[in-house]
């Protein structure tokens, strides 16, 4: 059973509230991020699309998950498009729904802590 | 951390100061060694639901800055010099009140003016210590009172009560509640409410219903996300809101769109209304507005048909010529099709209970304060004299008029100000102006959380403000009613709250009160709710069937004093023709006034400045002026933007990204540019309140470098004192800067 994230970007309004929420659970600093919403202008500028893309720092909030307690990014997005669970479950809410959506689901092993994130840190 | 590993996990609410809105979202916060750790939202809070903003979730970075003011700081050297002594509350306290005294003594208590920004919570505390002081003179610092409350006035004086859309707010179970309906239709009135929480309202309500269906219809110059996902998008030429109310109004009528059985049941002045809005057909508002006559229609029919329809209004109503009538006209379309206080309409808005922390209407201060301010010193609030709104409705001293006796000493002097979380070197209109007044002051006293331009430019005193989570507090705007609890000490800061009631008590040899806590139980005295309760549960909604709960209490008798159906005006009707505007002379029905400044009414002007200039964009990541020091928020938006059409940046030779001046006939500021191919063309939408804390209090930290209101005039008002600021529609031109604004933060830093 593997977990991961429905995000339903189509409603998804840039308010980046899920950047700070995953700042201040993990505790980086001001220029790490564990998850990033990307602007979107396309087809003219007509497309506008604001997409939150998890990085290779999220672990989907572990510690929290251990507690019975959403990602901090699904607990605190203003617009309520992250959910959370599993994968199979995700999948049949997407296919119930109407609406742009991805389902992401983060690497084996999280680099839990910016320092592991790469080679630049 | 886990939960358990906290000491202590304290459930409030977070009410300014910190993320600095109106908003008021549940919170917990979670403690450890007396230190703030985290602020997670209350999943089961009626308001949030769960969720915060970026600013909210920062609070640690902002309670902790380094550059916060945690002790009274009395100025040293001259005004502007960053000099001052560490003082003790003591020694501040004794200072001010004989400074405050004197001028009491010299002038009359009502020389002393008290100054808030926002809707902030400083705002009733200041009311509390105005009134005990002696004066009459409370007042947001914003020209033609133009936030909110053109809105406010305008529907007190045509419908008896406040309006707002109801996006299921008074349900605790909220959008699953059965007694509410999901609005067919969501309009907003030139506002961006993913960036924002308006006026009691939470910004994002909006797209949890249009996500549930609600069908969008956005009125914007500018293509926002919100635009995007529009089922009809009107962009018109900003400051021209009247005129697209008003040929809607016409569509309304004339095509027989309006809920008939209501307008003739509870609305007074129809066929006058009906004759006025001949003049102004979807044709004649096309050619002003912009907007294409059959877009007119086409939204006016998808408004009209809905079963019910809400309305989100924002500022750029206030700011539009004559503001007041604009909000009239716009609260028409709902008035005429019968959404009013209806499920997913637009509920008549009361504080929860009844409660009061703060006062938005001269007859609720009076109930409170109103022992301590005889009535020939009410008399004395400025701009009563000339707006007769100010005199018999509005609950503070008219802004602009109230600067203007602070440079004149006309209709008498204004010698001390009480200046209280508002930064309005940065805020307001003219702000050169703005400083020169209140540097002819004798005496200044700023309470803030960090040295801003204002402070540094004007303070005598400095007092540090508390954050949310460092005090104790009461909220009712609008519902449900909150509890605030303290969690955290920091230094030697002190609430508004605390400071105000000490202060009122100090001059009020009659004050009523012993403790705060006394006058949480007199504002709750009247709910039927304790303190204990209240703060035991942190917030309660009024049950149904009570009076500060919708739904239709016109057809109840809820609304009026003596008890019987109708509203609470002259008529007992909604007033389309409105019987206080005619016993006031003014127009009794609303109609159009063109820009001062505009292509159409100054063409030669227009020539010399052939760009509109819009400003007051919203980010989400600051609030108005705050926040520029706070860097994961300040990464979000480094610099200060303006945005614009690339065809008009390639016109006038600007690429995007590049810094550019923007100037009129009266100043210019610096602005990187920021193309977005979905905005009005010749339209500069423009960032406004930007200084840059990292420049150091030499340059009062660039408060003059990239501000916006350095071009907007503030001697320009409505009529009626209340709207026509015109901070969304002058002119201006824009070119290439040689370079960029000089040792400013770039972004990206940890």
């Amino acid at each position: 059973m593997s977990k991961g994230l429905l995000i339903r970007y189509d409603w998804c309004t840039g308010c980046r509230s899920c950047e700070a929420a995953c700042r201040q659970e993990h505790g980086f600093p001001a220029n790490v991020y564990g998850i990033k919403v990307e602007e979107i202008f396309l087809n003219k500028g007509q497309t506008f699309n604001n997409v939150p893309i998890p990085t290779d720092l999220c672990d989907m909030c572990a510690e929290r998950a251990e507690e019975g307690k959403r990602p901090s990014c699904a607990h605190h997005c203003m617009a309520r498009v992250i959910e959370y669970g599993e994968l199979d479950e995700l999948s049949r809410r997407a296919e119930e729904m109407d609406g742009k959506a991805v389902i992401w689901r983060p690497k084996a092993k999280p680099a839990v802590n910016p320092q592991d994130g790469g080679p630049l840190y | 951390m886990k939960d358990q590993e906290y000491d202590q996990i304290i459930r409030s609410l977070s009410w300014s100061a910190g993320p600095g809105c109106h908003g008021g979202c549940g919170v917990d916060l979670y403690i450890k060694d007396g230190k703030l750790e985290k602020v997670e939202g209350v999943e089961d809070h009626p308001y949030n639901m769960g969720t915060l903003c970026p600013r909210a979730l920062a609070m640690k970075e902002f309670i902790y800055h380094k550059d916060r003011i945690t002790r009274p700081l009395l100025r040293t050297g001259k005004r502007g010099e960053d000099k001052w002594k560490e003082i003790s509350w003591d020694e501040a306290y004794d200072y001010i009140e004989k400074n405050m005294r004197a001028l009491a003594e010299k002038y009359g208590p009502e020389t002393m003016a008290f100054i808030q920004g926002t809707g902030r919570d400083a705002g009733g505390w200041l009311c509390l210590l105005a009134y005990n002081y002696g004066s009459p003179n409370w007042i947001q610092s914003l020209n033609g009172n133009a936030c909110y409350h053109p809105r406010l006035n305008s529907m007190k004086i045509t419908m008896g009560d406040y309006v707002a859309p109801d996006a299921s707010q008074f349900c605790d179970k909220r959008y699953n509640d059965e007694s509410w309906k999901l609005p067919d239709v969501y309009m907003v009135w030139g506002q961006n409410p993913v960036a924002t929480c308006n006026d009691g309202n939470h910004g994002h309500w909006i797209i949890h219903c249009a996500e549930l269906g609600s069908k969008l219809i956005v009125v914007d110059p500018c293509y926002t996300w919100l635009a995007s996902r529009a089922a009809v998008w009107l962009q018109l030429r900003p400051g021209t809101d009247g005129a697209l109310a008003l040929g809607m109004l016409n569509v309304l009528i004339n095509e027989e769109l309006y809920d008939r059985e209501f307008v003739e049941k509870w609305t007074y002045g129809f066929d006058k209304l009906k004759e006025r809005v001949q003049q102004y057909s979807p044709e004649w508002a096309a050619e002003v507005t912009g907007v294409p006559a059959e877009k007119i229609r086409q939204a006016t029919r998808i408004y009209a048909e809905a079963n019910q329809a809400a309305l989100q209004w924002g500022v750029p109503v206030d700011m539009a010529p004559e503001g007041l009538t604009v909000a009239t006209a716009i609260s028409y379309l709902w008035v005429l099709t019968g959404n009013v206080d209806n499920p997913g309409g637009m509920a008549i808005i009361k504080n929860a209970f009844g409660v009061t922390p703060y006062p938005m209407s001269q007859d609720s201060i009076m109930e409170m304060y109103g022992d301590a301010m005889p009535p020939e010193q009410l008399g004395k609030k400025i701009g009563g004299d000339e707006f007769p709104i100010a005199k018999e409705f509005h609950w503070r001293a008219h802004a602009d008029k109230l600067v203007e006796a602070m440079d004149t000493g006309k209709p008498y002097p204004v010698k001390g100000a009480w200046i209280a979380g508002t930064n309005f070197l940065c805020g307001a209109a003219n702000p050169r102006y703005w400083m020169n007044a209140f540097l002819k002051n004798e005496f200044n006293v700023v309470v803030d959380l960090f040295k801003t331009p204002t402070a540094m430019a004007l303070a005598d005193i400095i007092l540090p403000a508390a954050t949310f989570p460092e005090r104790e507090g009461v909220r009712a705007w609008w519902t449900p009613l909150c509890a605030q609890r303290k969690a955290i000490t920091v230094d030697q800061c002190r609430s508004d709250g605390e400071i105000c009631f000490d202060m009122a008590k100090r001059m009020n040899p009659n004050f009523k009160w012993e403790t705060m806590e006394d006058l949480f139980r007199f504002w709750l005295e009247k709910s039927g709710v304790t303190l204990e309760e209240l703060r035991e549960k942190s917030w309660i909604s009024p049950p149904d069937g009570h009076p500060t709960k919708p739904y239709y209490r016109y057809e109840k008798g809820l609304l009026r004093p003596d008890g019987k159906p109708g509203f609470n005006t002259p008529t007992g009707k909604i007033e389309l023709y409105s019987t206080h505007f005619e016993r006031w002379g003014y127009d009794p029905l609303p109609s159009y006034t063109e820009p001062v400044y505009s292509p159409v009414s100054t063409p030669e002007l227009a020539k010399e400045y052939p760009v509109i200039l819009n400003t007051g964009s919203r980010v989400v990541s600051f609030f108005h002026s705050e926040h520029r020091q706070i860097k994961s928020l300040r990464n979000m938006e480094p610099y200060p933007a303006a945005e614009l059409h690339p065809e008009t940046g390639k016109k006038y030779g600007i690429k995007d990204g590049d810094w550019i001046w923007i100037e009129n006939q009266f100043g210019k500021a610096r602005f990187k540019a920021r193309f977005r191919e979905g905005h009005m063309k010749d339209l500069v939408m423009v960032q406004h309140s930007w200084w840059f804390p990292e420049k150091g209090p030499e340059t009062l930290y660039g408060a003059f470098d990239a501000n916006v209101n350095l071009l907007i005039p503030n001697d320009v008002y409505s009529k009626t004192g209340y709207g026509g600021s015109h901070m969304k529609s002058v002119l201006c031109k824009i070119y290439p800067a040689e370079s960029g604004i000089e040792g400013i933060y770039e972004g990206g830093e940890a």
